[in-house]
């Protein structure tokens, strides 16, 4: 086949399929992964015990389960308990529930990193624990996290890749089934690694602006 | 069947499977380390081009992600050069290869945290720069670069499963199939995890007495 009837015709609006459904995948998760992550973190640092331990179990189990044994469990086991989900539906759960882990770790770290008088002047102040945690604590703890949490949001970009296994045909999918179907192998990945760096890249330098653009003047990290 | 006796006939092939992924990971975390250190070397001390490649390959590998790399090398380029490599050889090289990217940056961090005044000392003592980087840089470096280094081996473990994609057959490959075996899909998966996180628990416990093993009383290990 002509190269470059195969790059024009066939490669290229593959992959445009493909990056539309990895773009729907990564949207769909970072918020609510993000949610999730700071529900967690603020679990398990101002939980009760209960809840302090059911959070920090959350953790042990999302972060240490690999990725894609996470998406088998939500689209070949939950069926046999009686719950069948799609499998995008699947893909962005097991993506919010593997994102929130890691987000939650970032953005307690940054929670520590404030310092105990801020939160006993604020009480000094009259404010309740809640009021204090919601306009004391988290606007300074997220926008300490940004780093760690944009560092999350591009792994987010590379691991959406996993929802191929489960038979969601993103970025990846798409160049499976051109490089299978054309025989060209290096051809399709190395054109989807391109698509990737070029996302990957760009959302680097996007994250970067948004780290300056969230700064304080004055509040060093 | 109930879940316990799918554990006894079944649980030391899963454990078997278990071993072979630990041996995929320390086949992964060892090529990452020979080509990872060298190419912190390179990037530190390297000439203009020498250190613009390496910024390529570490840009490249840690632009993609793992499964893209591994359809990459088993499919397409290790077939086209005439590399003809079991699975599991090419899950390990892959995971090295792009491991390496990763180490590079945190033994080039742990480098760079040394004071060049070391450097400076040890060349008016007459040592040659290999001298130097050999018994005055790398011995402090390495000791640095530990604590960044160790957040490398849950990665590399998790990440191992996806050479299940691949047909490496390792733990993740083997749970399946005993699920496709027994039915029993929930349990056996959920087995699976269980194992993974043990691993991991495991793996860093063992990390961490490296680190105490080889502290120097004074010099404080600290993230670089």
């Amino acid at each position: 086949m002509d190269p470059t009837l195969f790059l024009t015709q066939i490669l290229v609006p593959a992959l445009w399929q493909g990056l539309i459904v990895t773009v729907e995948l990564v949207a769909l998760t970072a918020p609510f992964g993000l949610l999730l992550g700071i529900g967690i973190a603020l679990g398990r640092q101002y939980g009760g015990k209960g809840l302090s331990s059911a959070c920090a179990g959350y953790i042990i189990f999302f972060k240490g389960c690999p990725l894609i044994l996470l998406l088998f469990m939500l689209y070949f086991g939950l069926p046999s308990i009686g719950i069948t989900l799609p499998a995008f539906t699947a893909a962005v759960l097991g993506f919010i529930l593997c994102n929130a882990a890691y987000n939650s770790e970032y953005i307690r770290g940054a929670i520590l990193s404030i310092k105990d008088g801020q939160i006993t002047a604020a009480q000094a102040l009259g404010m309740t624990r809640w009021q204090t945690i919601e306009s004391i604590v988290l606007p300074q703890a997220i926008r300490r996290a940004v780093p760690g949490l944009s560092n999350e949001f591009i792994y987010l970009i590379k691991y959406s890749s996993l929802a191929y296994m489960i038979t969601v045909i993103e970025l990846s999918g798409e160049a499976k089934i051109v490089a299978t179907k054309y025989f060209m192998y290096s051809e399709a990945f190395l054109a989807v690694g391109i698509v990737y760096l070029a996302l990957v890249t760009l959302t680097t330098y996007a994250v970067h602006l948004l780290e300056k653009k969230t700064a304080i003047p004055g509040m060093s990290q | 069947m109930n879940i316990f006796q799918i554990l006894i006939e079944w649980g030391p092939y899963l454990l078997g499977g278990a071993a072979i992924t630990l041996g995929l990971v320390a086949s992964a975390l060892a090529i990452g380390f020979i080509f990872g250190l060298p190419l912190a070397l390179g990037q530190v001390y390297g000439s203009a081009p020498i250190r613009a490649i390496i910024a390529a390959y570490v840009w490249f590998f840690r632009g993609l992600p793992i499964l893209v790399l591994l359809f990459l090398f088993y499919f397409g380029i290790f077939p086209v050069i005439g590399i003809d490599l079991p699975a599991f050889f090419v899950g390990a090289l892959v995971l090295g290869m792009r491991g390496a990217a990763y180490q590079s940056q945190i033994f080039r961090g742990a480098i760079q945290s040394i004071p060049q005044g070391q450097m400076t000392a040890a060349l008016s003592l007459g040592m040659t720069p290999w001298m130097a980087i050999k018994s005055i840089i790398l011995p402090q470096s390495l000791r640095l670069s530990l604590p960044g280094w160790s957040n490398e081996y849950p990665e590399i473990l998790t990440d191992s499963a996806v050479c299940y994609a691949i047909g490496v057959v390792e733990l993740l490959t083997r749970t399946s199939q005993v699920v496709s075996q027994t039915y029993m899909t929930m349990p056996v998966y959920m087995a699976a995890a269980v194992m993974f996180i043990l691993l991991n628990y495991a793996g860093m416990w063992l990390i961490q007495r490296v680190e105490q093993k080889i502290a120097i009383p004074g010099f404080g290990i600290k993230a670089v």
